[in-house]
């Protein structure tokens, strides 16, 4: 066990921040979160930025013109960026950390000149088309259906929780190509441009008050077949593929964020009076921001390990799921406790739903979504009861 | 940076739980439970491990090691409920060849706790009393309490039956006192590191507990299905498993500062251990209990164990509420 970074990772770091403080000082501040074309522009004009400097693609290997990183040079890169408030993945998201990293293992060659270079330079943007209103933590039940008639793919159905489904190029999508075969048996993974005919994009707007998803409509939409990743009715692998490259990596901007925000917190408490003492003089209040700050240093430690056993052993453990159940819990936590600490104050909005932003009222409201997305709580604590404690399976 | 264990600290741990499996097996813990408490020949066995020696300098007869290692090897002797004063030995050898040798039992206690509770009365043969920036060490078998403390009752039996304690009238506490020597400027890195010890230790009964739980849960049927197939007690489960990981996490970390405090704030970092081992604790306890059901209420199954030394661990030196306190002091 060695906490200490290694001279080349060291060297990483320098030369990362060094960057990072020549060029954020000319960064503009972020566009309104409700301009989906500017933030779009925003977000690839970083991507570029990070493409001429040699760190797009930071995860991704050399010879598709990743950075090659190590997962800990990964968490050096999250952790600075976070620190020195560079702008987030944002609509990139996707293509980055999804649909590039499937493609680099699932597509043709001709396939990944096509595609792999958009994503680097910032200049195609991608969602997600898995979720639909009846597959949701059951994903294998998908039904948007997928005919094939000569060199197309004639796909008409209905796809949910769609980010940036507005403002993005292309669709990773999940059709079903058979539906006389077991439910895993029948799903194939297409790229689906989303400017053709048929598509509509229907924006949803959340309990934040924003649009941060979309539904996404097919209706006899003409997908060529040279779109398919990989054999047909083997997209669920295909699919499994693309969730395998968590390295434990993705929560880390935000738990940074949110052990900042506990700070804050300790010094909103400082100036609170309540009659003639501060909020802070309360005891059991202090140490319920104490514990918090406990869970969030101890999660910190625990990325840490998760990124540790990803480098040595190529795999992410299941640590994933044990990370995203407890940090669900301090993150709501924090904005209960900065809840009562603001009192009345809670009662508007400054209308920032940014996970990485300040209003904590917004982001209480955010926070509900950590415990359902990507997997919900409670399938969660079933992957932890199945496959690490090897409890009997339900079904 | 790895903040995975080496091959040495996997073959240490793997050591110590094969030790805890032969020696604590469940048989053997309610055995010394009816005989009223772990015996010295257990002792002399620890010792003999290098337990207690364990971050001894070789030239000391210890095995050289770092806190990281401690911080293993208490998590095994809390997954197998070793009983005795484990922490108060270990940080005795420091300075007592006789406790890193084994043949002196040494418990300690905070001077200001009240009422004063001595635990392992008989079998111990030393007091370390943590006083102020002093620790006191009280020779303990040189008067035997029970015949003259006026306020033992004899009907009073312990939380813990792994850990027997007796309770002393403040006469006697300040006369045990009067004859003491002193390591003075010593109580701050007891305190500091019996809070380590006692972390790993109650992440140990944490993860021991939950493998209890999860057991039961394969075996046990109802419905015509292990009961473990139910998602209300799946989930039970998985809530145990991640306190223990978070736990472990913070329990290694602060492990590793204690080695190398250049990292961070040590201070913090043994105190956030201390917090989410005893939450992981009292948890895992409360739900192994519960898992076992009618069983988990009975004498006979270890559950109980499990909850009643995380109970007691709580209640060894500060307790985890004042971490609580440490941490929020911390932020700035």
């Amino acid at each position: 066990m060695e906490l200490r970074y290694t001279a080349d990772e060291a060297a990483f770091r320098d030369e990362l921040v060094e960057w990072l403080q020549n060029v954020l000082p000319s960064i503009d501040p972020p566009p309104d979160r409700h301009d989906w074309q500017a933030r779009r522009a925003y977000d690839c004009a970083w991507q570029k930025m990070l493409y001429d400097a040699g760190y797009a693609g930071i995860n991704w290997p050399k010879e598709y013109g990743g950075r090659g990183a190590t997962p800990t040079e990964h968490l050096i890169f999250l952790e600075e960026t976070t620190k020195l408030g560079a702008p987030y993945v944002g609509m990139n998201f996707v293509g980055l950390l999804h649909a590039g990293p499937t493609l680099i293992v699932e597509a043709t060659d001709e396939q990944k000149q096509r595609y792999l270079p958009p994503i680097l330079q910032g200049e195609e943007v991608w969602c997600q088309g898995f979720s639909e209103p009846n597959a949701g933590s059951d994903l294998a039940s998908i039904q948007t259906r997928a005919i094939r008639d000569g060199d197309d793919y004639v796909v008409s159905g209905q796809k949910i929780w769609t980010s940036f489904g507005h403002a993005a190029d292309f669709c990773e999508l999940l059709v079903r190509t058979d539906t006389e075969s077991p439910k895993h048996r029948g799903i194939t993974w297409l790229t689906c441009p989303m400017d053709i005919s048929g598509i509509t994009v229907r924006p949803i707007r959340t309990i934040v008050g924003s649009e941060e998803f979309c539904e996404v409509f097919f209706d006899e939409v003409r997908v060529p077949a040279a779109n398919r990743i990989g054999p047909e009715n083997d997209g669920w692998r295909v699919a499994m593929v693309t969730f395998s490259f968590e390295r434990g990596t993705a929560f880390i901007s935000e738990q940074l964020t949110a052990m900042e925000q506990t700070a804050e917190l300790a010094e909103l408490a400082k100036k609170i009076t309540r009659g003639s003492t501060t909020a802070w003089e309360d005891a059991s209040l202090r140490k319920e921001i104490g514990r918090l700050a406990a869970h969030l240093d101890a999660l910190w430690a625990l990325t840490l390990r998760n990124v540790s056993q990803a480098q040595r052993t190529g795999v992410p453990g299941p640590g994933g799921s044990v990370f995203k159940l407890a940090f669900s819990s301090a993150k709501t936590k924090l904005c209960d406790l900065a809840a009562q600490l603001e009192g009345r104050a809670g009662l508007e909005m400054r209308g920032d739903d940014d996970p990485t932003g300040g209003d904590f009222t917004a982001q209480r409201l955010y926070t509900l979504s950590l415990s359902i997305a990507a997997g919900t709580s409670q399938i969660q604590r079933n992957i932890i009861g199945e496959r690490i404690l090897g409890l009997p399976k339900e079904r | 940076m790895d903040f995975e264990l080496s091959e040495d600290q996997v073959a240490l741990q793997e050591a110590m739980r094969a030790f805890g499996e032969n020696r604590c097996s469940s048989e053997t813990l309610h055995e010394l439970a009816e005989a009223g408490g772990p015996t010295r020949q257990l002792w002399q066995e620890l010792a003999e491990m290098g337990v207690f020696g364990l971050c001894l300098p070789e030239e000391q007869g210890g095995a050289g090691l770092g806190w990281v290692e401690a911080m293993v090897v208490f998590e095994e002797l809390g997954r197998s409920l070793v009983p005795g004063p484990l922490a108060a030995t270990f940080l005795a050898a420091q300075h007592l060849p006789e406790a890193a040798s084994g043949a002196a039992v040494v418990t300690m206690l905070d001077a200001a706790a009240r009422p004063v509770m001595v635990e392992h009365p008989d079998l111990a043969d030393t007091l370390a009393v943590i006083d102020g920036e002093t620790v006191r060490i009280v020779d303990w078998s040189a008067g035997g309490p029970s015949q003259t403390s006026e306020s033992f009752d004899d009907n009073a039996t312990s939380l813990d039956p792994l850990t027997p304690v007796i309770r002393l009238s403040e006469e006697e506490f300040a006369s045990r006192l009067e004859a003491s020597s002193a390591l003075d400027g010593e109580a701050e890195e007891w305190r500091m590191r019996g809070a380590a010890l006692v972390a790993a230790q109650q992440l140990g009964i944490a993860a021991g507990a939950t493998a209890s739980a999860v057991t039961y849960a394969q075996e046990r049927k109802q419905f015509d299905k292990p009961i473990g197939q139910f998602q209300a007690v799946k989930h039970l489960c998985s809530d145990m498993l991640t306190s223990v990981e978070v736990a472990r996490a913070a329990v290694y970390f602060a492990g590793a500062l204690l080695d190398d405090p250049a990292f961070g704030d040590t201070e913090r970092a043994v105190s956030v251990a201390r917090l989410m081992a005893s939450e992981a604790a009292n948890l895992c306890g409360r739900n192994c209990v519960q898992i076992h059901g009618g069983m988990g209420y009975t004498w006979e199954m270890d559950a109980h164990l499990y909850l009643k030394r995380a109970w007691v661990l709580d209640m060894t030196l500060a307790p985890p509420e004042e971490h609580a306190d440490v941490v929020a002091g911390s932020l700035n």
